[in-house]
């Protein structure tokens, strides 16, 4: 009935300043110099960490398998370059708080030497099922940031009634064009990648969404694709978060995923673009996912470029090959401004989820000073969910966390819109964290008191049959005393009677 | 809480509460300059008295809550409240009404809720209100058109104002409503009252009325100004404004002798200040787009409601802190639909296409 006075295909979203000219006309970097060293922490996507196979003094080829998954939701590690394997050892993740994770260390010895390869010759011909196992065997994974194992998600598809396959090319993140290159450089590659998955699925066509300021990219798609009628090139404006999935598919398709569903249950498998071209490089090359496209940007660095990275390279040493100065630096983010996590120091390796790194200068970066809200409600505008950011913060300022998720916290994807929109510079994704943080904190302490009741209860009925045990063992000796006495006394009885 | 905020995002949009509020100054100014101009001298002593005295009460206000109070002042908030009053007073009204209509504006209108951002009601209008209840005899003396240099000088203009208005007869008059509501107490009809009105000079603003009012063509242009600059958004003025357009039509097809059409209503009173300045406060107007529409018209339904029946000749005031009142529910009941759930909150029907 109010359907009307939402566009029910575009909700919110902001127009931030973009960036992106910094490098969105630099060619690739295919020759980044192979570190010496390579941290290749175990978990780099989502679900349970990898298991080492590899131990300290072994000599490893290019591809091979460093770490194999574990799970039904894991992905494989390999290695990104020939050399040997000096430690197995906790070392600091790319995360703000950099807390220490399993991590293979590898030290090059500059040969590239690859373990033999098993390309597909004709991808076509492999069944479904083979496809999804060779891609996960590749350990590809989601390469937008979320780093869902790729696998698990085409084995969802082969499974269900997939009528569409949406590939994510939307990059609405400021100053990250690692795609947009990606699609200007290799559109055949990922046109490759997007029939390959289609194949692994069964599912009758791809739409690949492209935001409108992206016109090269887009133009080159359309030409790779031209044989493929089943492949449509779409513009979708330019409005973050359009790189949110669920934003794309609306703007796209007009369908809705339901709040505690998948894009499967409505029949869409969503991937990002350079996935696609991950399950290209796995199939059709035989390549597992060792390197990746970043975009290194920022006001500190001298020399902005879109560079292809070995896994496991420290961010300090791609830092220092774009010539950034460290004097400069105000903030270091990994990924993209929006969502990106600030990090603290250089020294954590790039993973698979790394698609920026942004060496921020202080004029980029402005400390904000918060002032009192005044409810503009620019918040509620540009809120691609539908939530009432305002509200949910003077909810969460007294501590009202349950109103808060009244009010769809949880539905809340910490996009960041209503941050940057405020004219009193309030924080409040960090609310949202912080609030989101609060309520694990608390379901674990319930878990907790709920395991210790339990225990507590076991134990109770543990000294209650322990009671009654030695009740009944008590009982009995007694009886047996009674019986012995009553021996003895008919012993007596009978003595005396003799 | 941790006051280093370092979660995202770490760019931010570049407009700040102090921007706002000196768009919103901006786009007063013409309308504010213009009554100046019609009204002489004494409006614009009634100006900087009104502003000043809110800057002070701010100040002390401010002092009281302990808090430093010139980074305060600074985001203009209390310029926007004392210029908005100003413009609601009868242009040659007293220093004392100046000071009082600022007096109740910052300190029972904002700070007694809790300053910036927690008022329930709109400061001004709560000022205007209370000042034609209590003085209203200052409050609707009118004055005739006396543009600038042919009115009273600087200094007789400076007596005026502290001294107060003697003599008004010859120089005052009704305002079109007023005379429409004193024409049907004598059993006028509008053809009579309406006998030397001239819709084009309401419009440019040529006309008796409060110092910022008159104006529909200046007011317009803020108005839109504020909104081109996304400030605010169209939902309240289009749905007041059509509302009172659409109620004023029906009833002047009707009975036009009894009743005004619409191009009177719109161009009458403080419509156009309300509709695009007042009622878009910010903290006292609903959230979403839908709650906006609602409370824009209910304002609209309420000031034709009182103009037409009521006891005053104007309602805009009254419609607005009777709408205020009712923002909290509007916002408790009208909220967006969360993307992936129907309206009541649960999850979509998952149905496969």
């Amino acid at each position: 009935m109010l359907a009307f006075l939402e566009n029910p295909r575009l909700r919110g979203g902001i127009h931030a300043e973009e960036h992106k000219q910094l490098t969105t006309d630099k060619t690739i970097i295919k020759d980044f110099p192979l570190p010496k060293k390579l941290y290749i922490p175990v978990q780099q996507h989502v679900g349970k960490p990898a298991e080492p196979i590899v131990k300290v003094g072994e000599r490893v080829y290019k591809g091979q398998l460093l770490a194999y998954s574990q799970g039904t939701i894991s992905a494989p590690i390999h290695a990104p370059t020939s050399g040997k394997i000096i430690d197995v050892k906790d070392f600091p993740a790319p995360h703000p708080s950099v807390l220490p994770v399993r991590t293979v260390i590898l030290e090059s010895d500059g040969q590239e030497e690859w373990l033999q390869k098993h390309p597909a010759i004709d991808p076509f011909s492999l069944n479904p099922e083979e496809i999804c196992t060779k891609v996960g065997e590749a350990g590809v994974v989601g390469l937008g940031g979320a780093v869902f194992p790729s696998a698990v998600k085409l084995n969802l598809g082969r499974k269900n009634q997939i009528h569409t396959l949406l590939i994510n090319a939307g990059e609405c993140e400021p100053y990250l064009t690692c795609d947009d290159r990606l699609m200007q450089e290799h559109a055949e590659e990922i046109v490759t990648g997007i029939r390959i998955m289609l194949h692994g699925m069964g599912a009758p066509k791809a739409l690949v969404g492209i935001e409108d300021n992206k016109p090269e990219a887009f133009l080159a798609m359309q030409n790779a694709s031209k044989a493929f009628p089943h492949i449509s090139i779409e513009k979708v404006p330019t409005r973050y978060p359009m790189g949110w999935d669920r934003q794309m598919l609306r703007y796209l398709t007009g369908l809705e995923i339901p709040a505690d569903g998948r894009a499967t249950d409505i029949g869409v498998v969503v991937h990002n673009v350079a996935t696609a071209r991950a399950v290209y490089q796995a199939i059709c090359l035989g390549q597992p996912l060792i390197s990746r496209i970043v975009t290194v940007s920022g006001g500190a660095v001298a020399h902005p470029a879109n560079l292809e990275i070995p896994i496991g390279t420290l961010i300090s040493e791609v830092l220092a090959f774009c010539g950034a100065d460290k004097a400069k630096i105000q903030r270091l983010v990994m990924g993209g401004p929006m969502m990106g996590d600030a990090l603290p120091h250089a020294e954590v390796p790039v993973v698979k989820a790394c698609n920026g790194i942004l060496a921020l200068s202080s004029q980029e970066i402005e400390e904000p000073s918060t002032k009192a809200c005044i409810r503009c409600s620019s918040c509620v505008t540009v809120c691609p969910v539908g939530l009432l950011p305002l509200e949910m913060v003077s909810r969460i300022r007294v501590n009202q966390l349950d109103a808060a998720v009244d009010l769809g916290l949880k539905d809340c994807i910490n996009c960041g819109s209503c941050s940057y929109i405020c004219p009193s510079n309030i924080p409040l994704v960090h609310y949202f964290k912080f609030a989101s943080g609060e309520l694990v904190k608390r379901q674990q302490a319930e878990h907790k008191s709920e395991q210790t009741n339990r225990l507590i209860n076991d134990r109770n009925q543990r000294m209650e049959r322990i009671r009654l045990e030695a009740e009944a063992e008590a009982q009995k000796a007694q009886e047996a005393r009674a019986a012995r006495l009553a021996q003895q006394a008919a012993a007596q009885a009978a003595k005396e009677s003799a | 809480m941790n006051n280093k905020v370092i979660s995202g995002p770490h760019l931010v949009a570049t407009r700040r509460v102090n921007d706002i509020m000196r768009q919103v100054i901006i786009a007063l100014a013409p309308s504010a300059a213009f009554g100046v101009f019609l009204f002489g001298w004494p409006a614009l002593y009634l100006l900087v008295i009104t502003i000043c005295s809110a800057l002070a009460f701010e100040a002390c206000c401010l002092r009281l809550k302990g808090v430093v109070a010139t980074p305060h002042l600074r985001d203009g908030s209390a310029i926007v409240t004392g210029l908005l009053v100003a413009m609601t007073l009868p242009p040659w009204a007293p220093w004392w009404i100046a000071v009082t209509g600022a007096a109740i504006a910052i300190i029972l209108g904002k700070h007694v809720y809790g300053g910036l951002g927690q008022n329930l009601f709109n400061p001004a209008m709560l000022a205007r209100v209370a000042l034609l209840i209590s003085f209203p005899i200052e409050m609707t003396t009118w004055i005739n058109v006396t543009p600038l240099f042919t009115g009273p000088g600087i200094l007789d203009s400076l007596n005026l104002t502290f001294s107060g208005l003697d003599n008004a007869d010859g120089i005052t008059g009704a305002t079109t409503l007023g005379m429409v509501k004193t024409g049907f107490s004598q059993n006028q009809f509008l053809p009579d009252s309406l006998n030397h009105y001239s819709g084009f000079l309401a419009f440019i603003g040529w006309e008796r009325g409060s110092l910022g009012e008159t104006s529909t063509l200046l007011l317009l242009i803020g108005g839109f100004g504020l909104l081109r600059k996304g400030i605010i958004k169209w939902h309240i003025p289009a749905s007041l404004l059509a509302t009172v357009f659409v109620l004023s039509s029906v009833f002047h097809l009707v009975n036009s002798a009894r009743y005004l059409s619409p191009w009177v209503e719109l161009n009458s009173g403080a419509l156009m200040l309300v509709a695009f300045f007042i009622a878009t406060d910010y903290v006292t107007s609903p959230n979403t787009a839908l709650g906006e529409l609602l409370f824009g018209m209910g304002c609209g339904i309420l000031i034709f409601v009182i103009r037409a029946w009521g006891g005053y000749p104007e309602g805009t005031g009254f419609a607005i802190l009777l709408m205020n009142a009712i923002t909290p529910l509007i916002d408790h009941y009208i909220r967006p639909r969360i993307y992936g759930r129907y309206r009541d909150g649960k999850p979509l029907d998952i149905s496969p296409q």
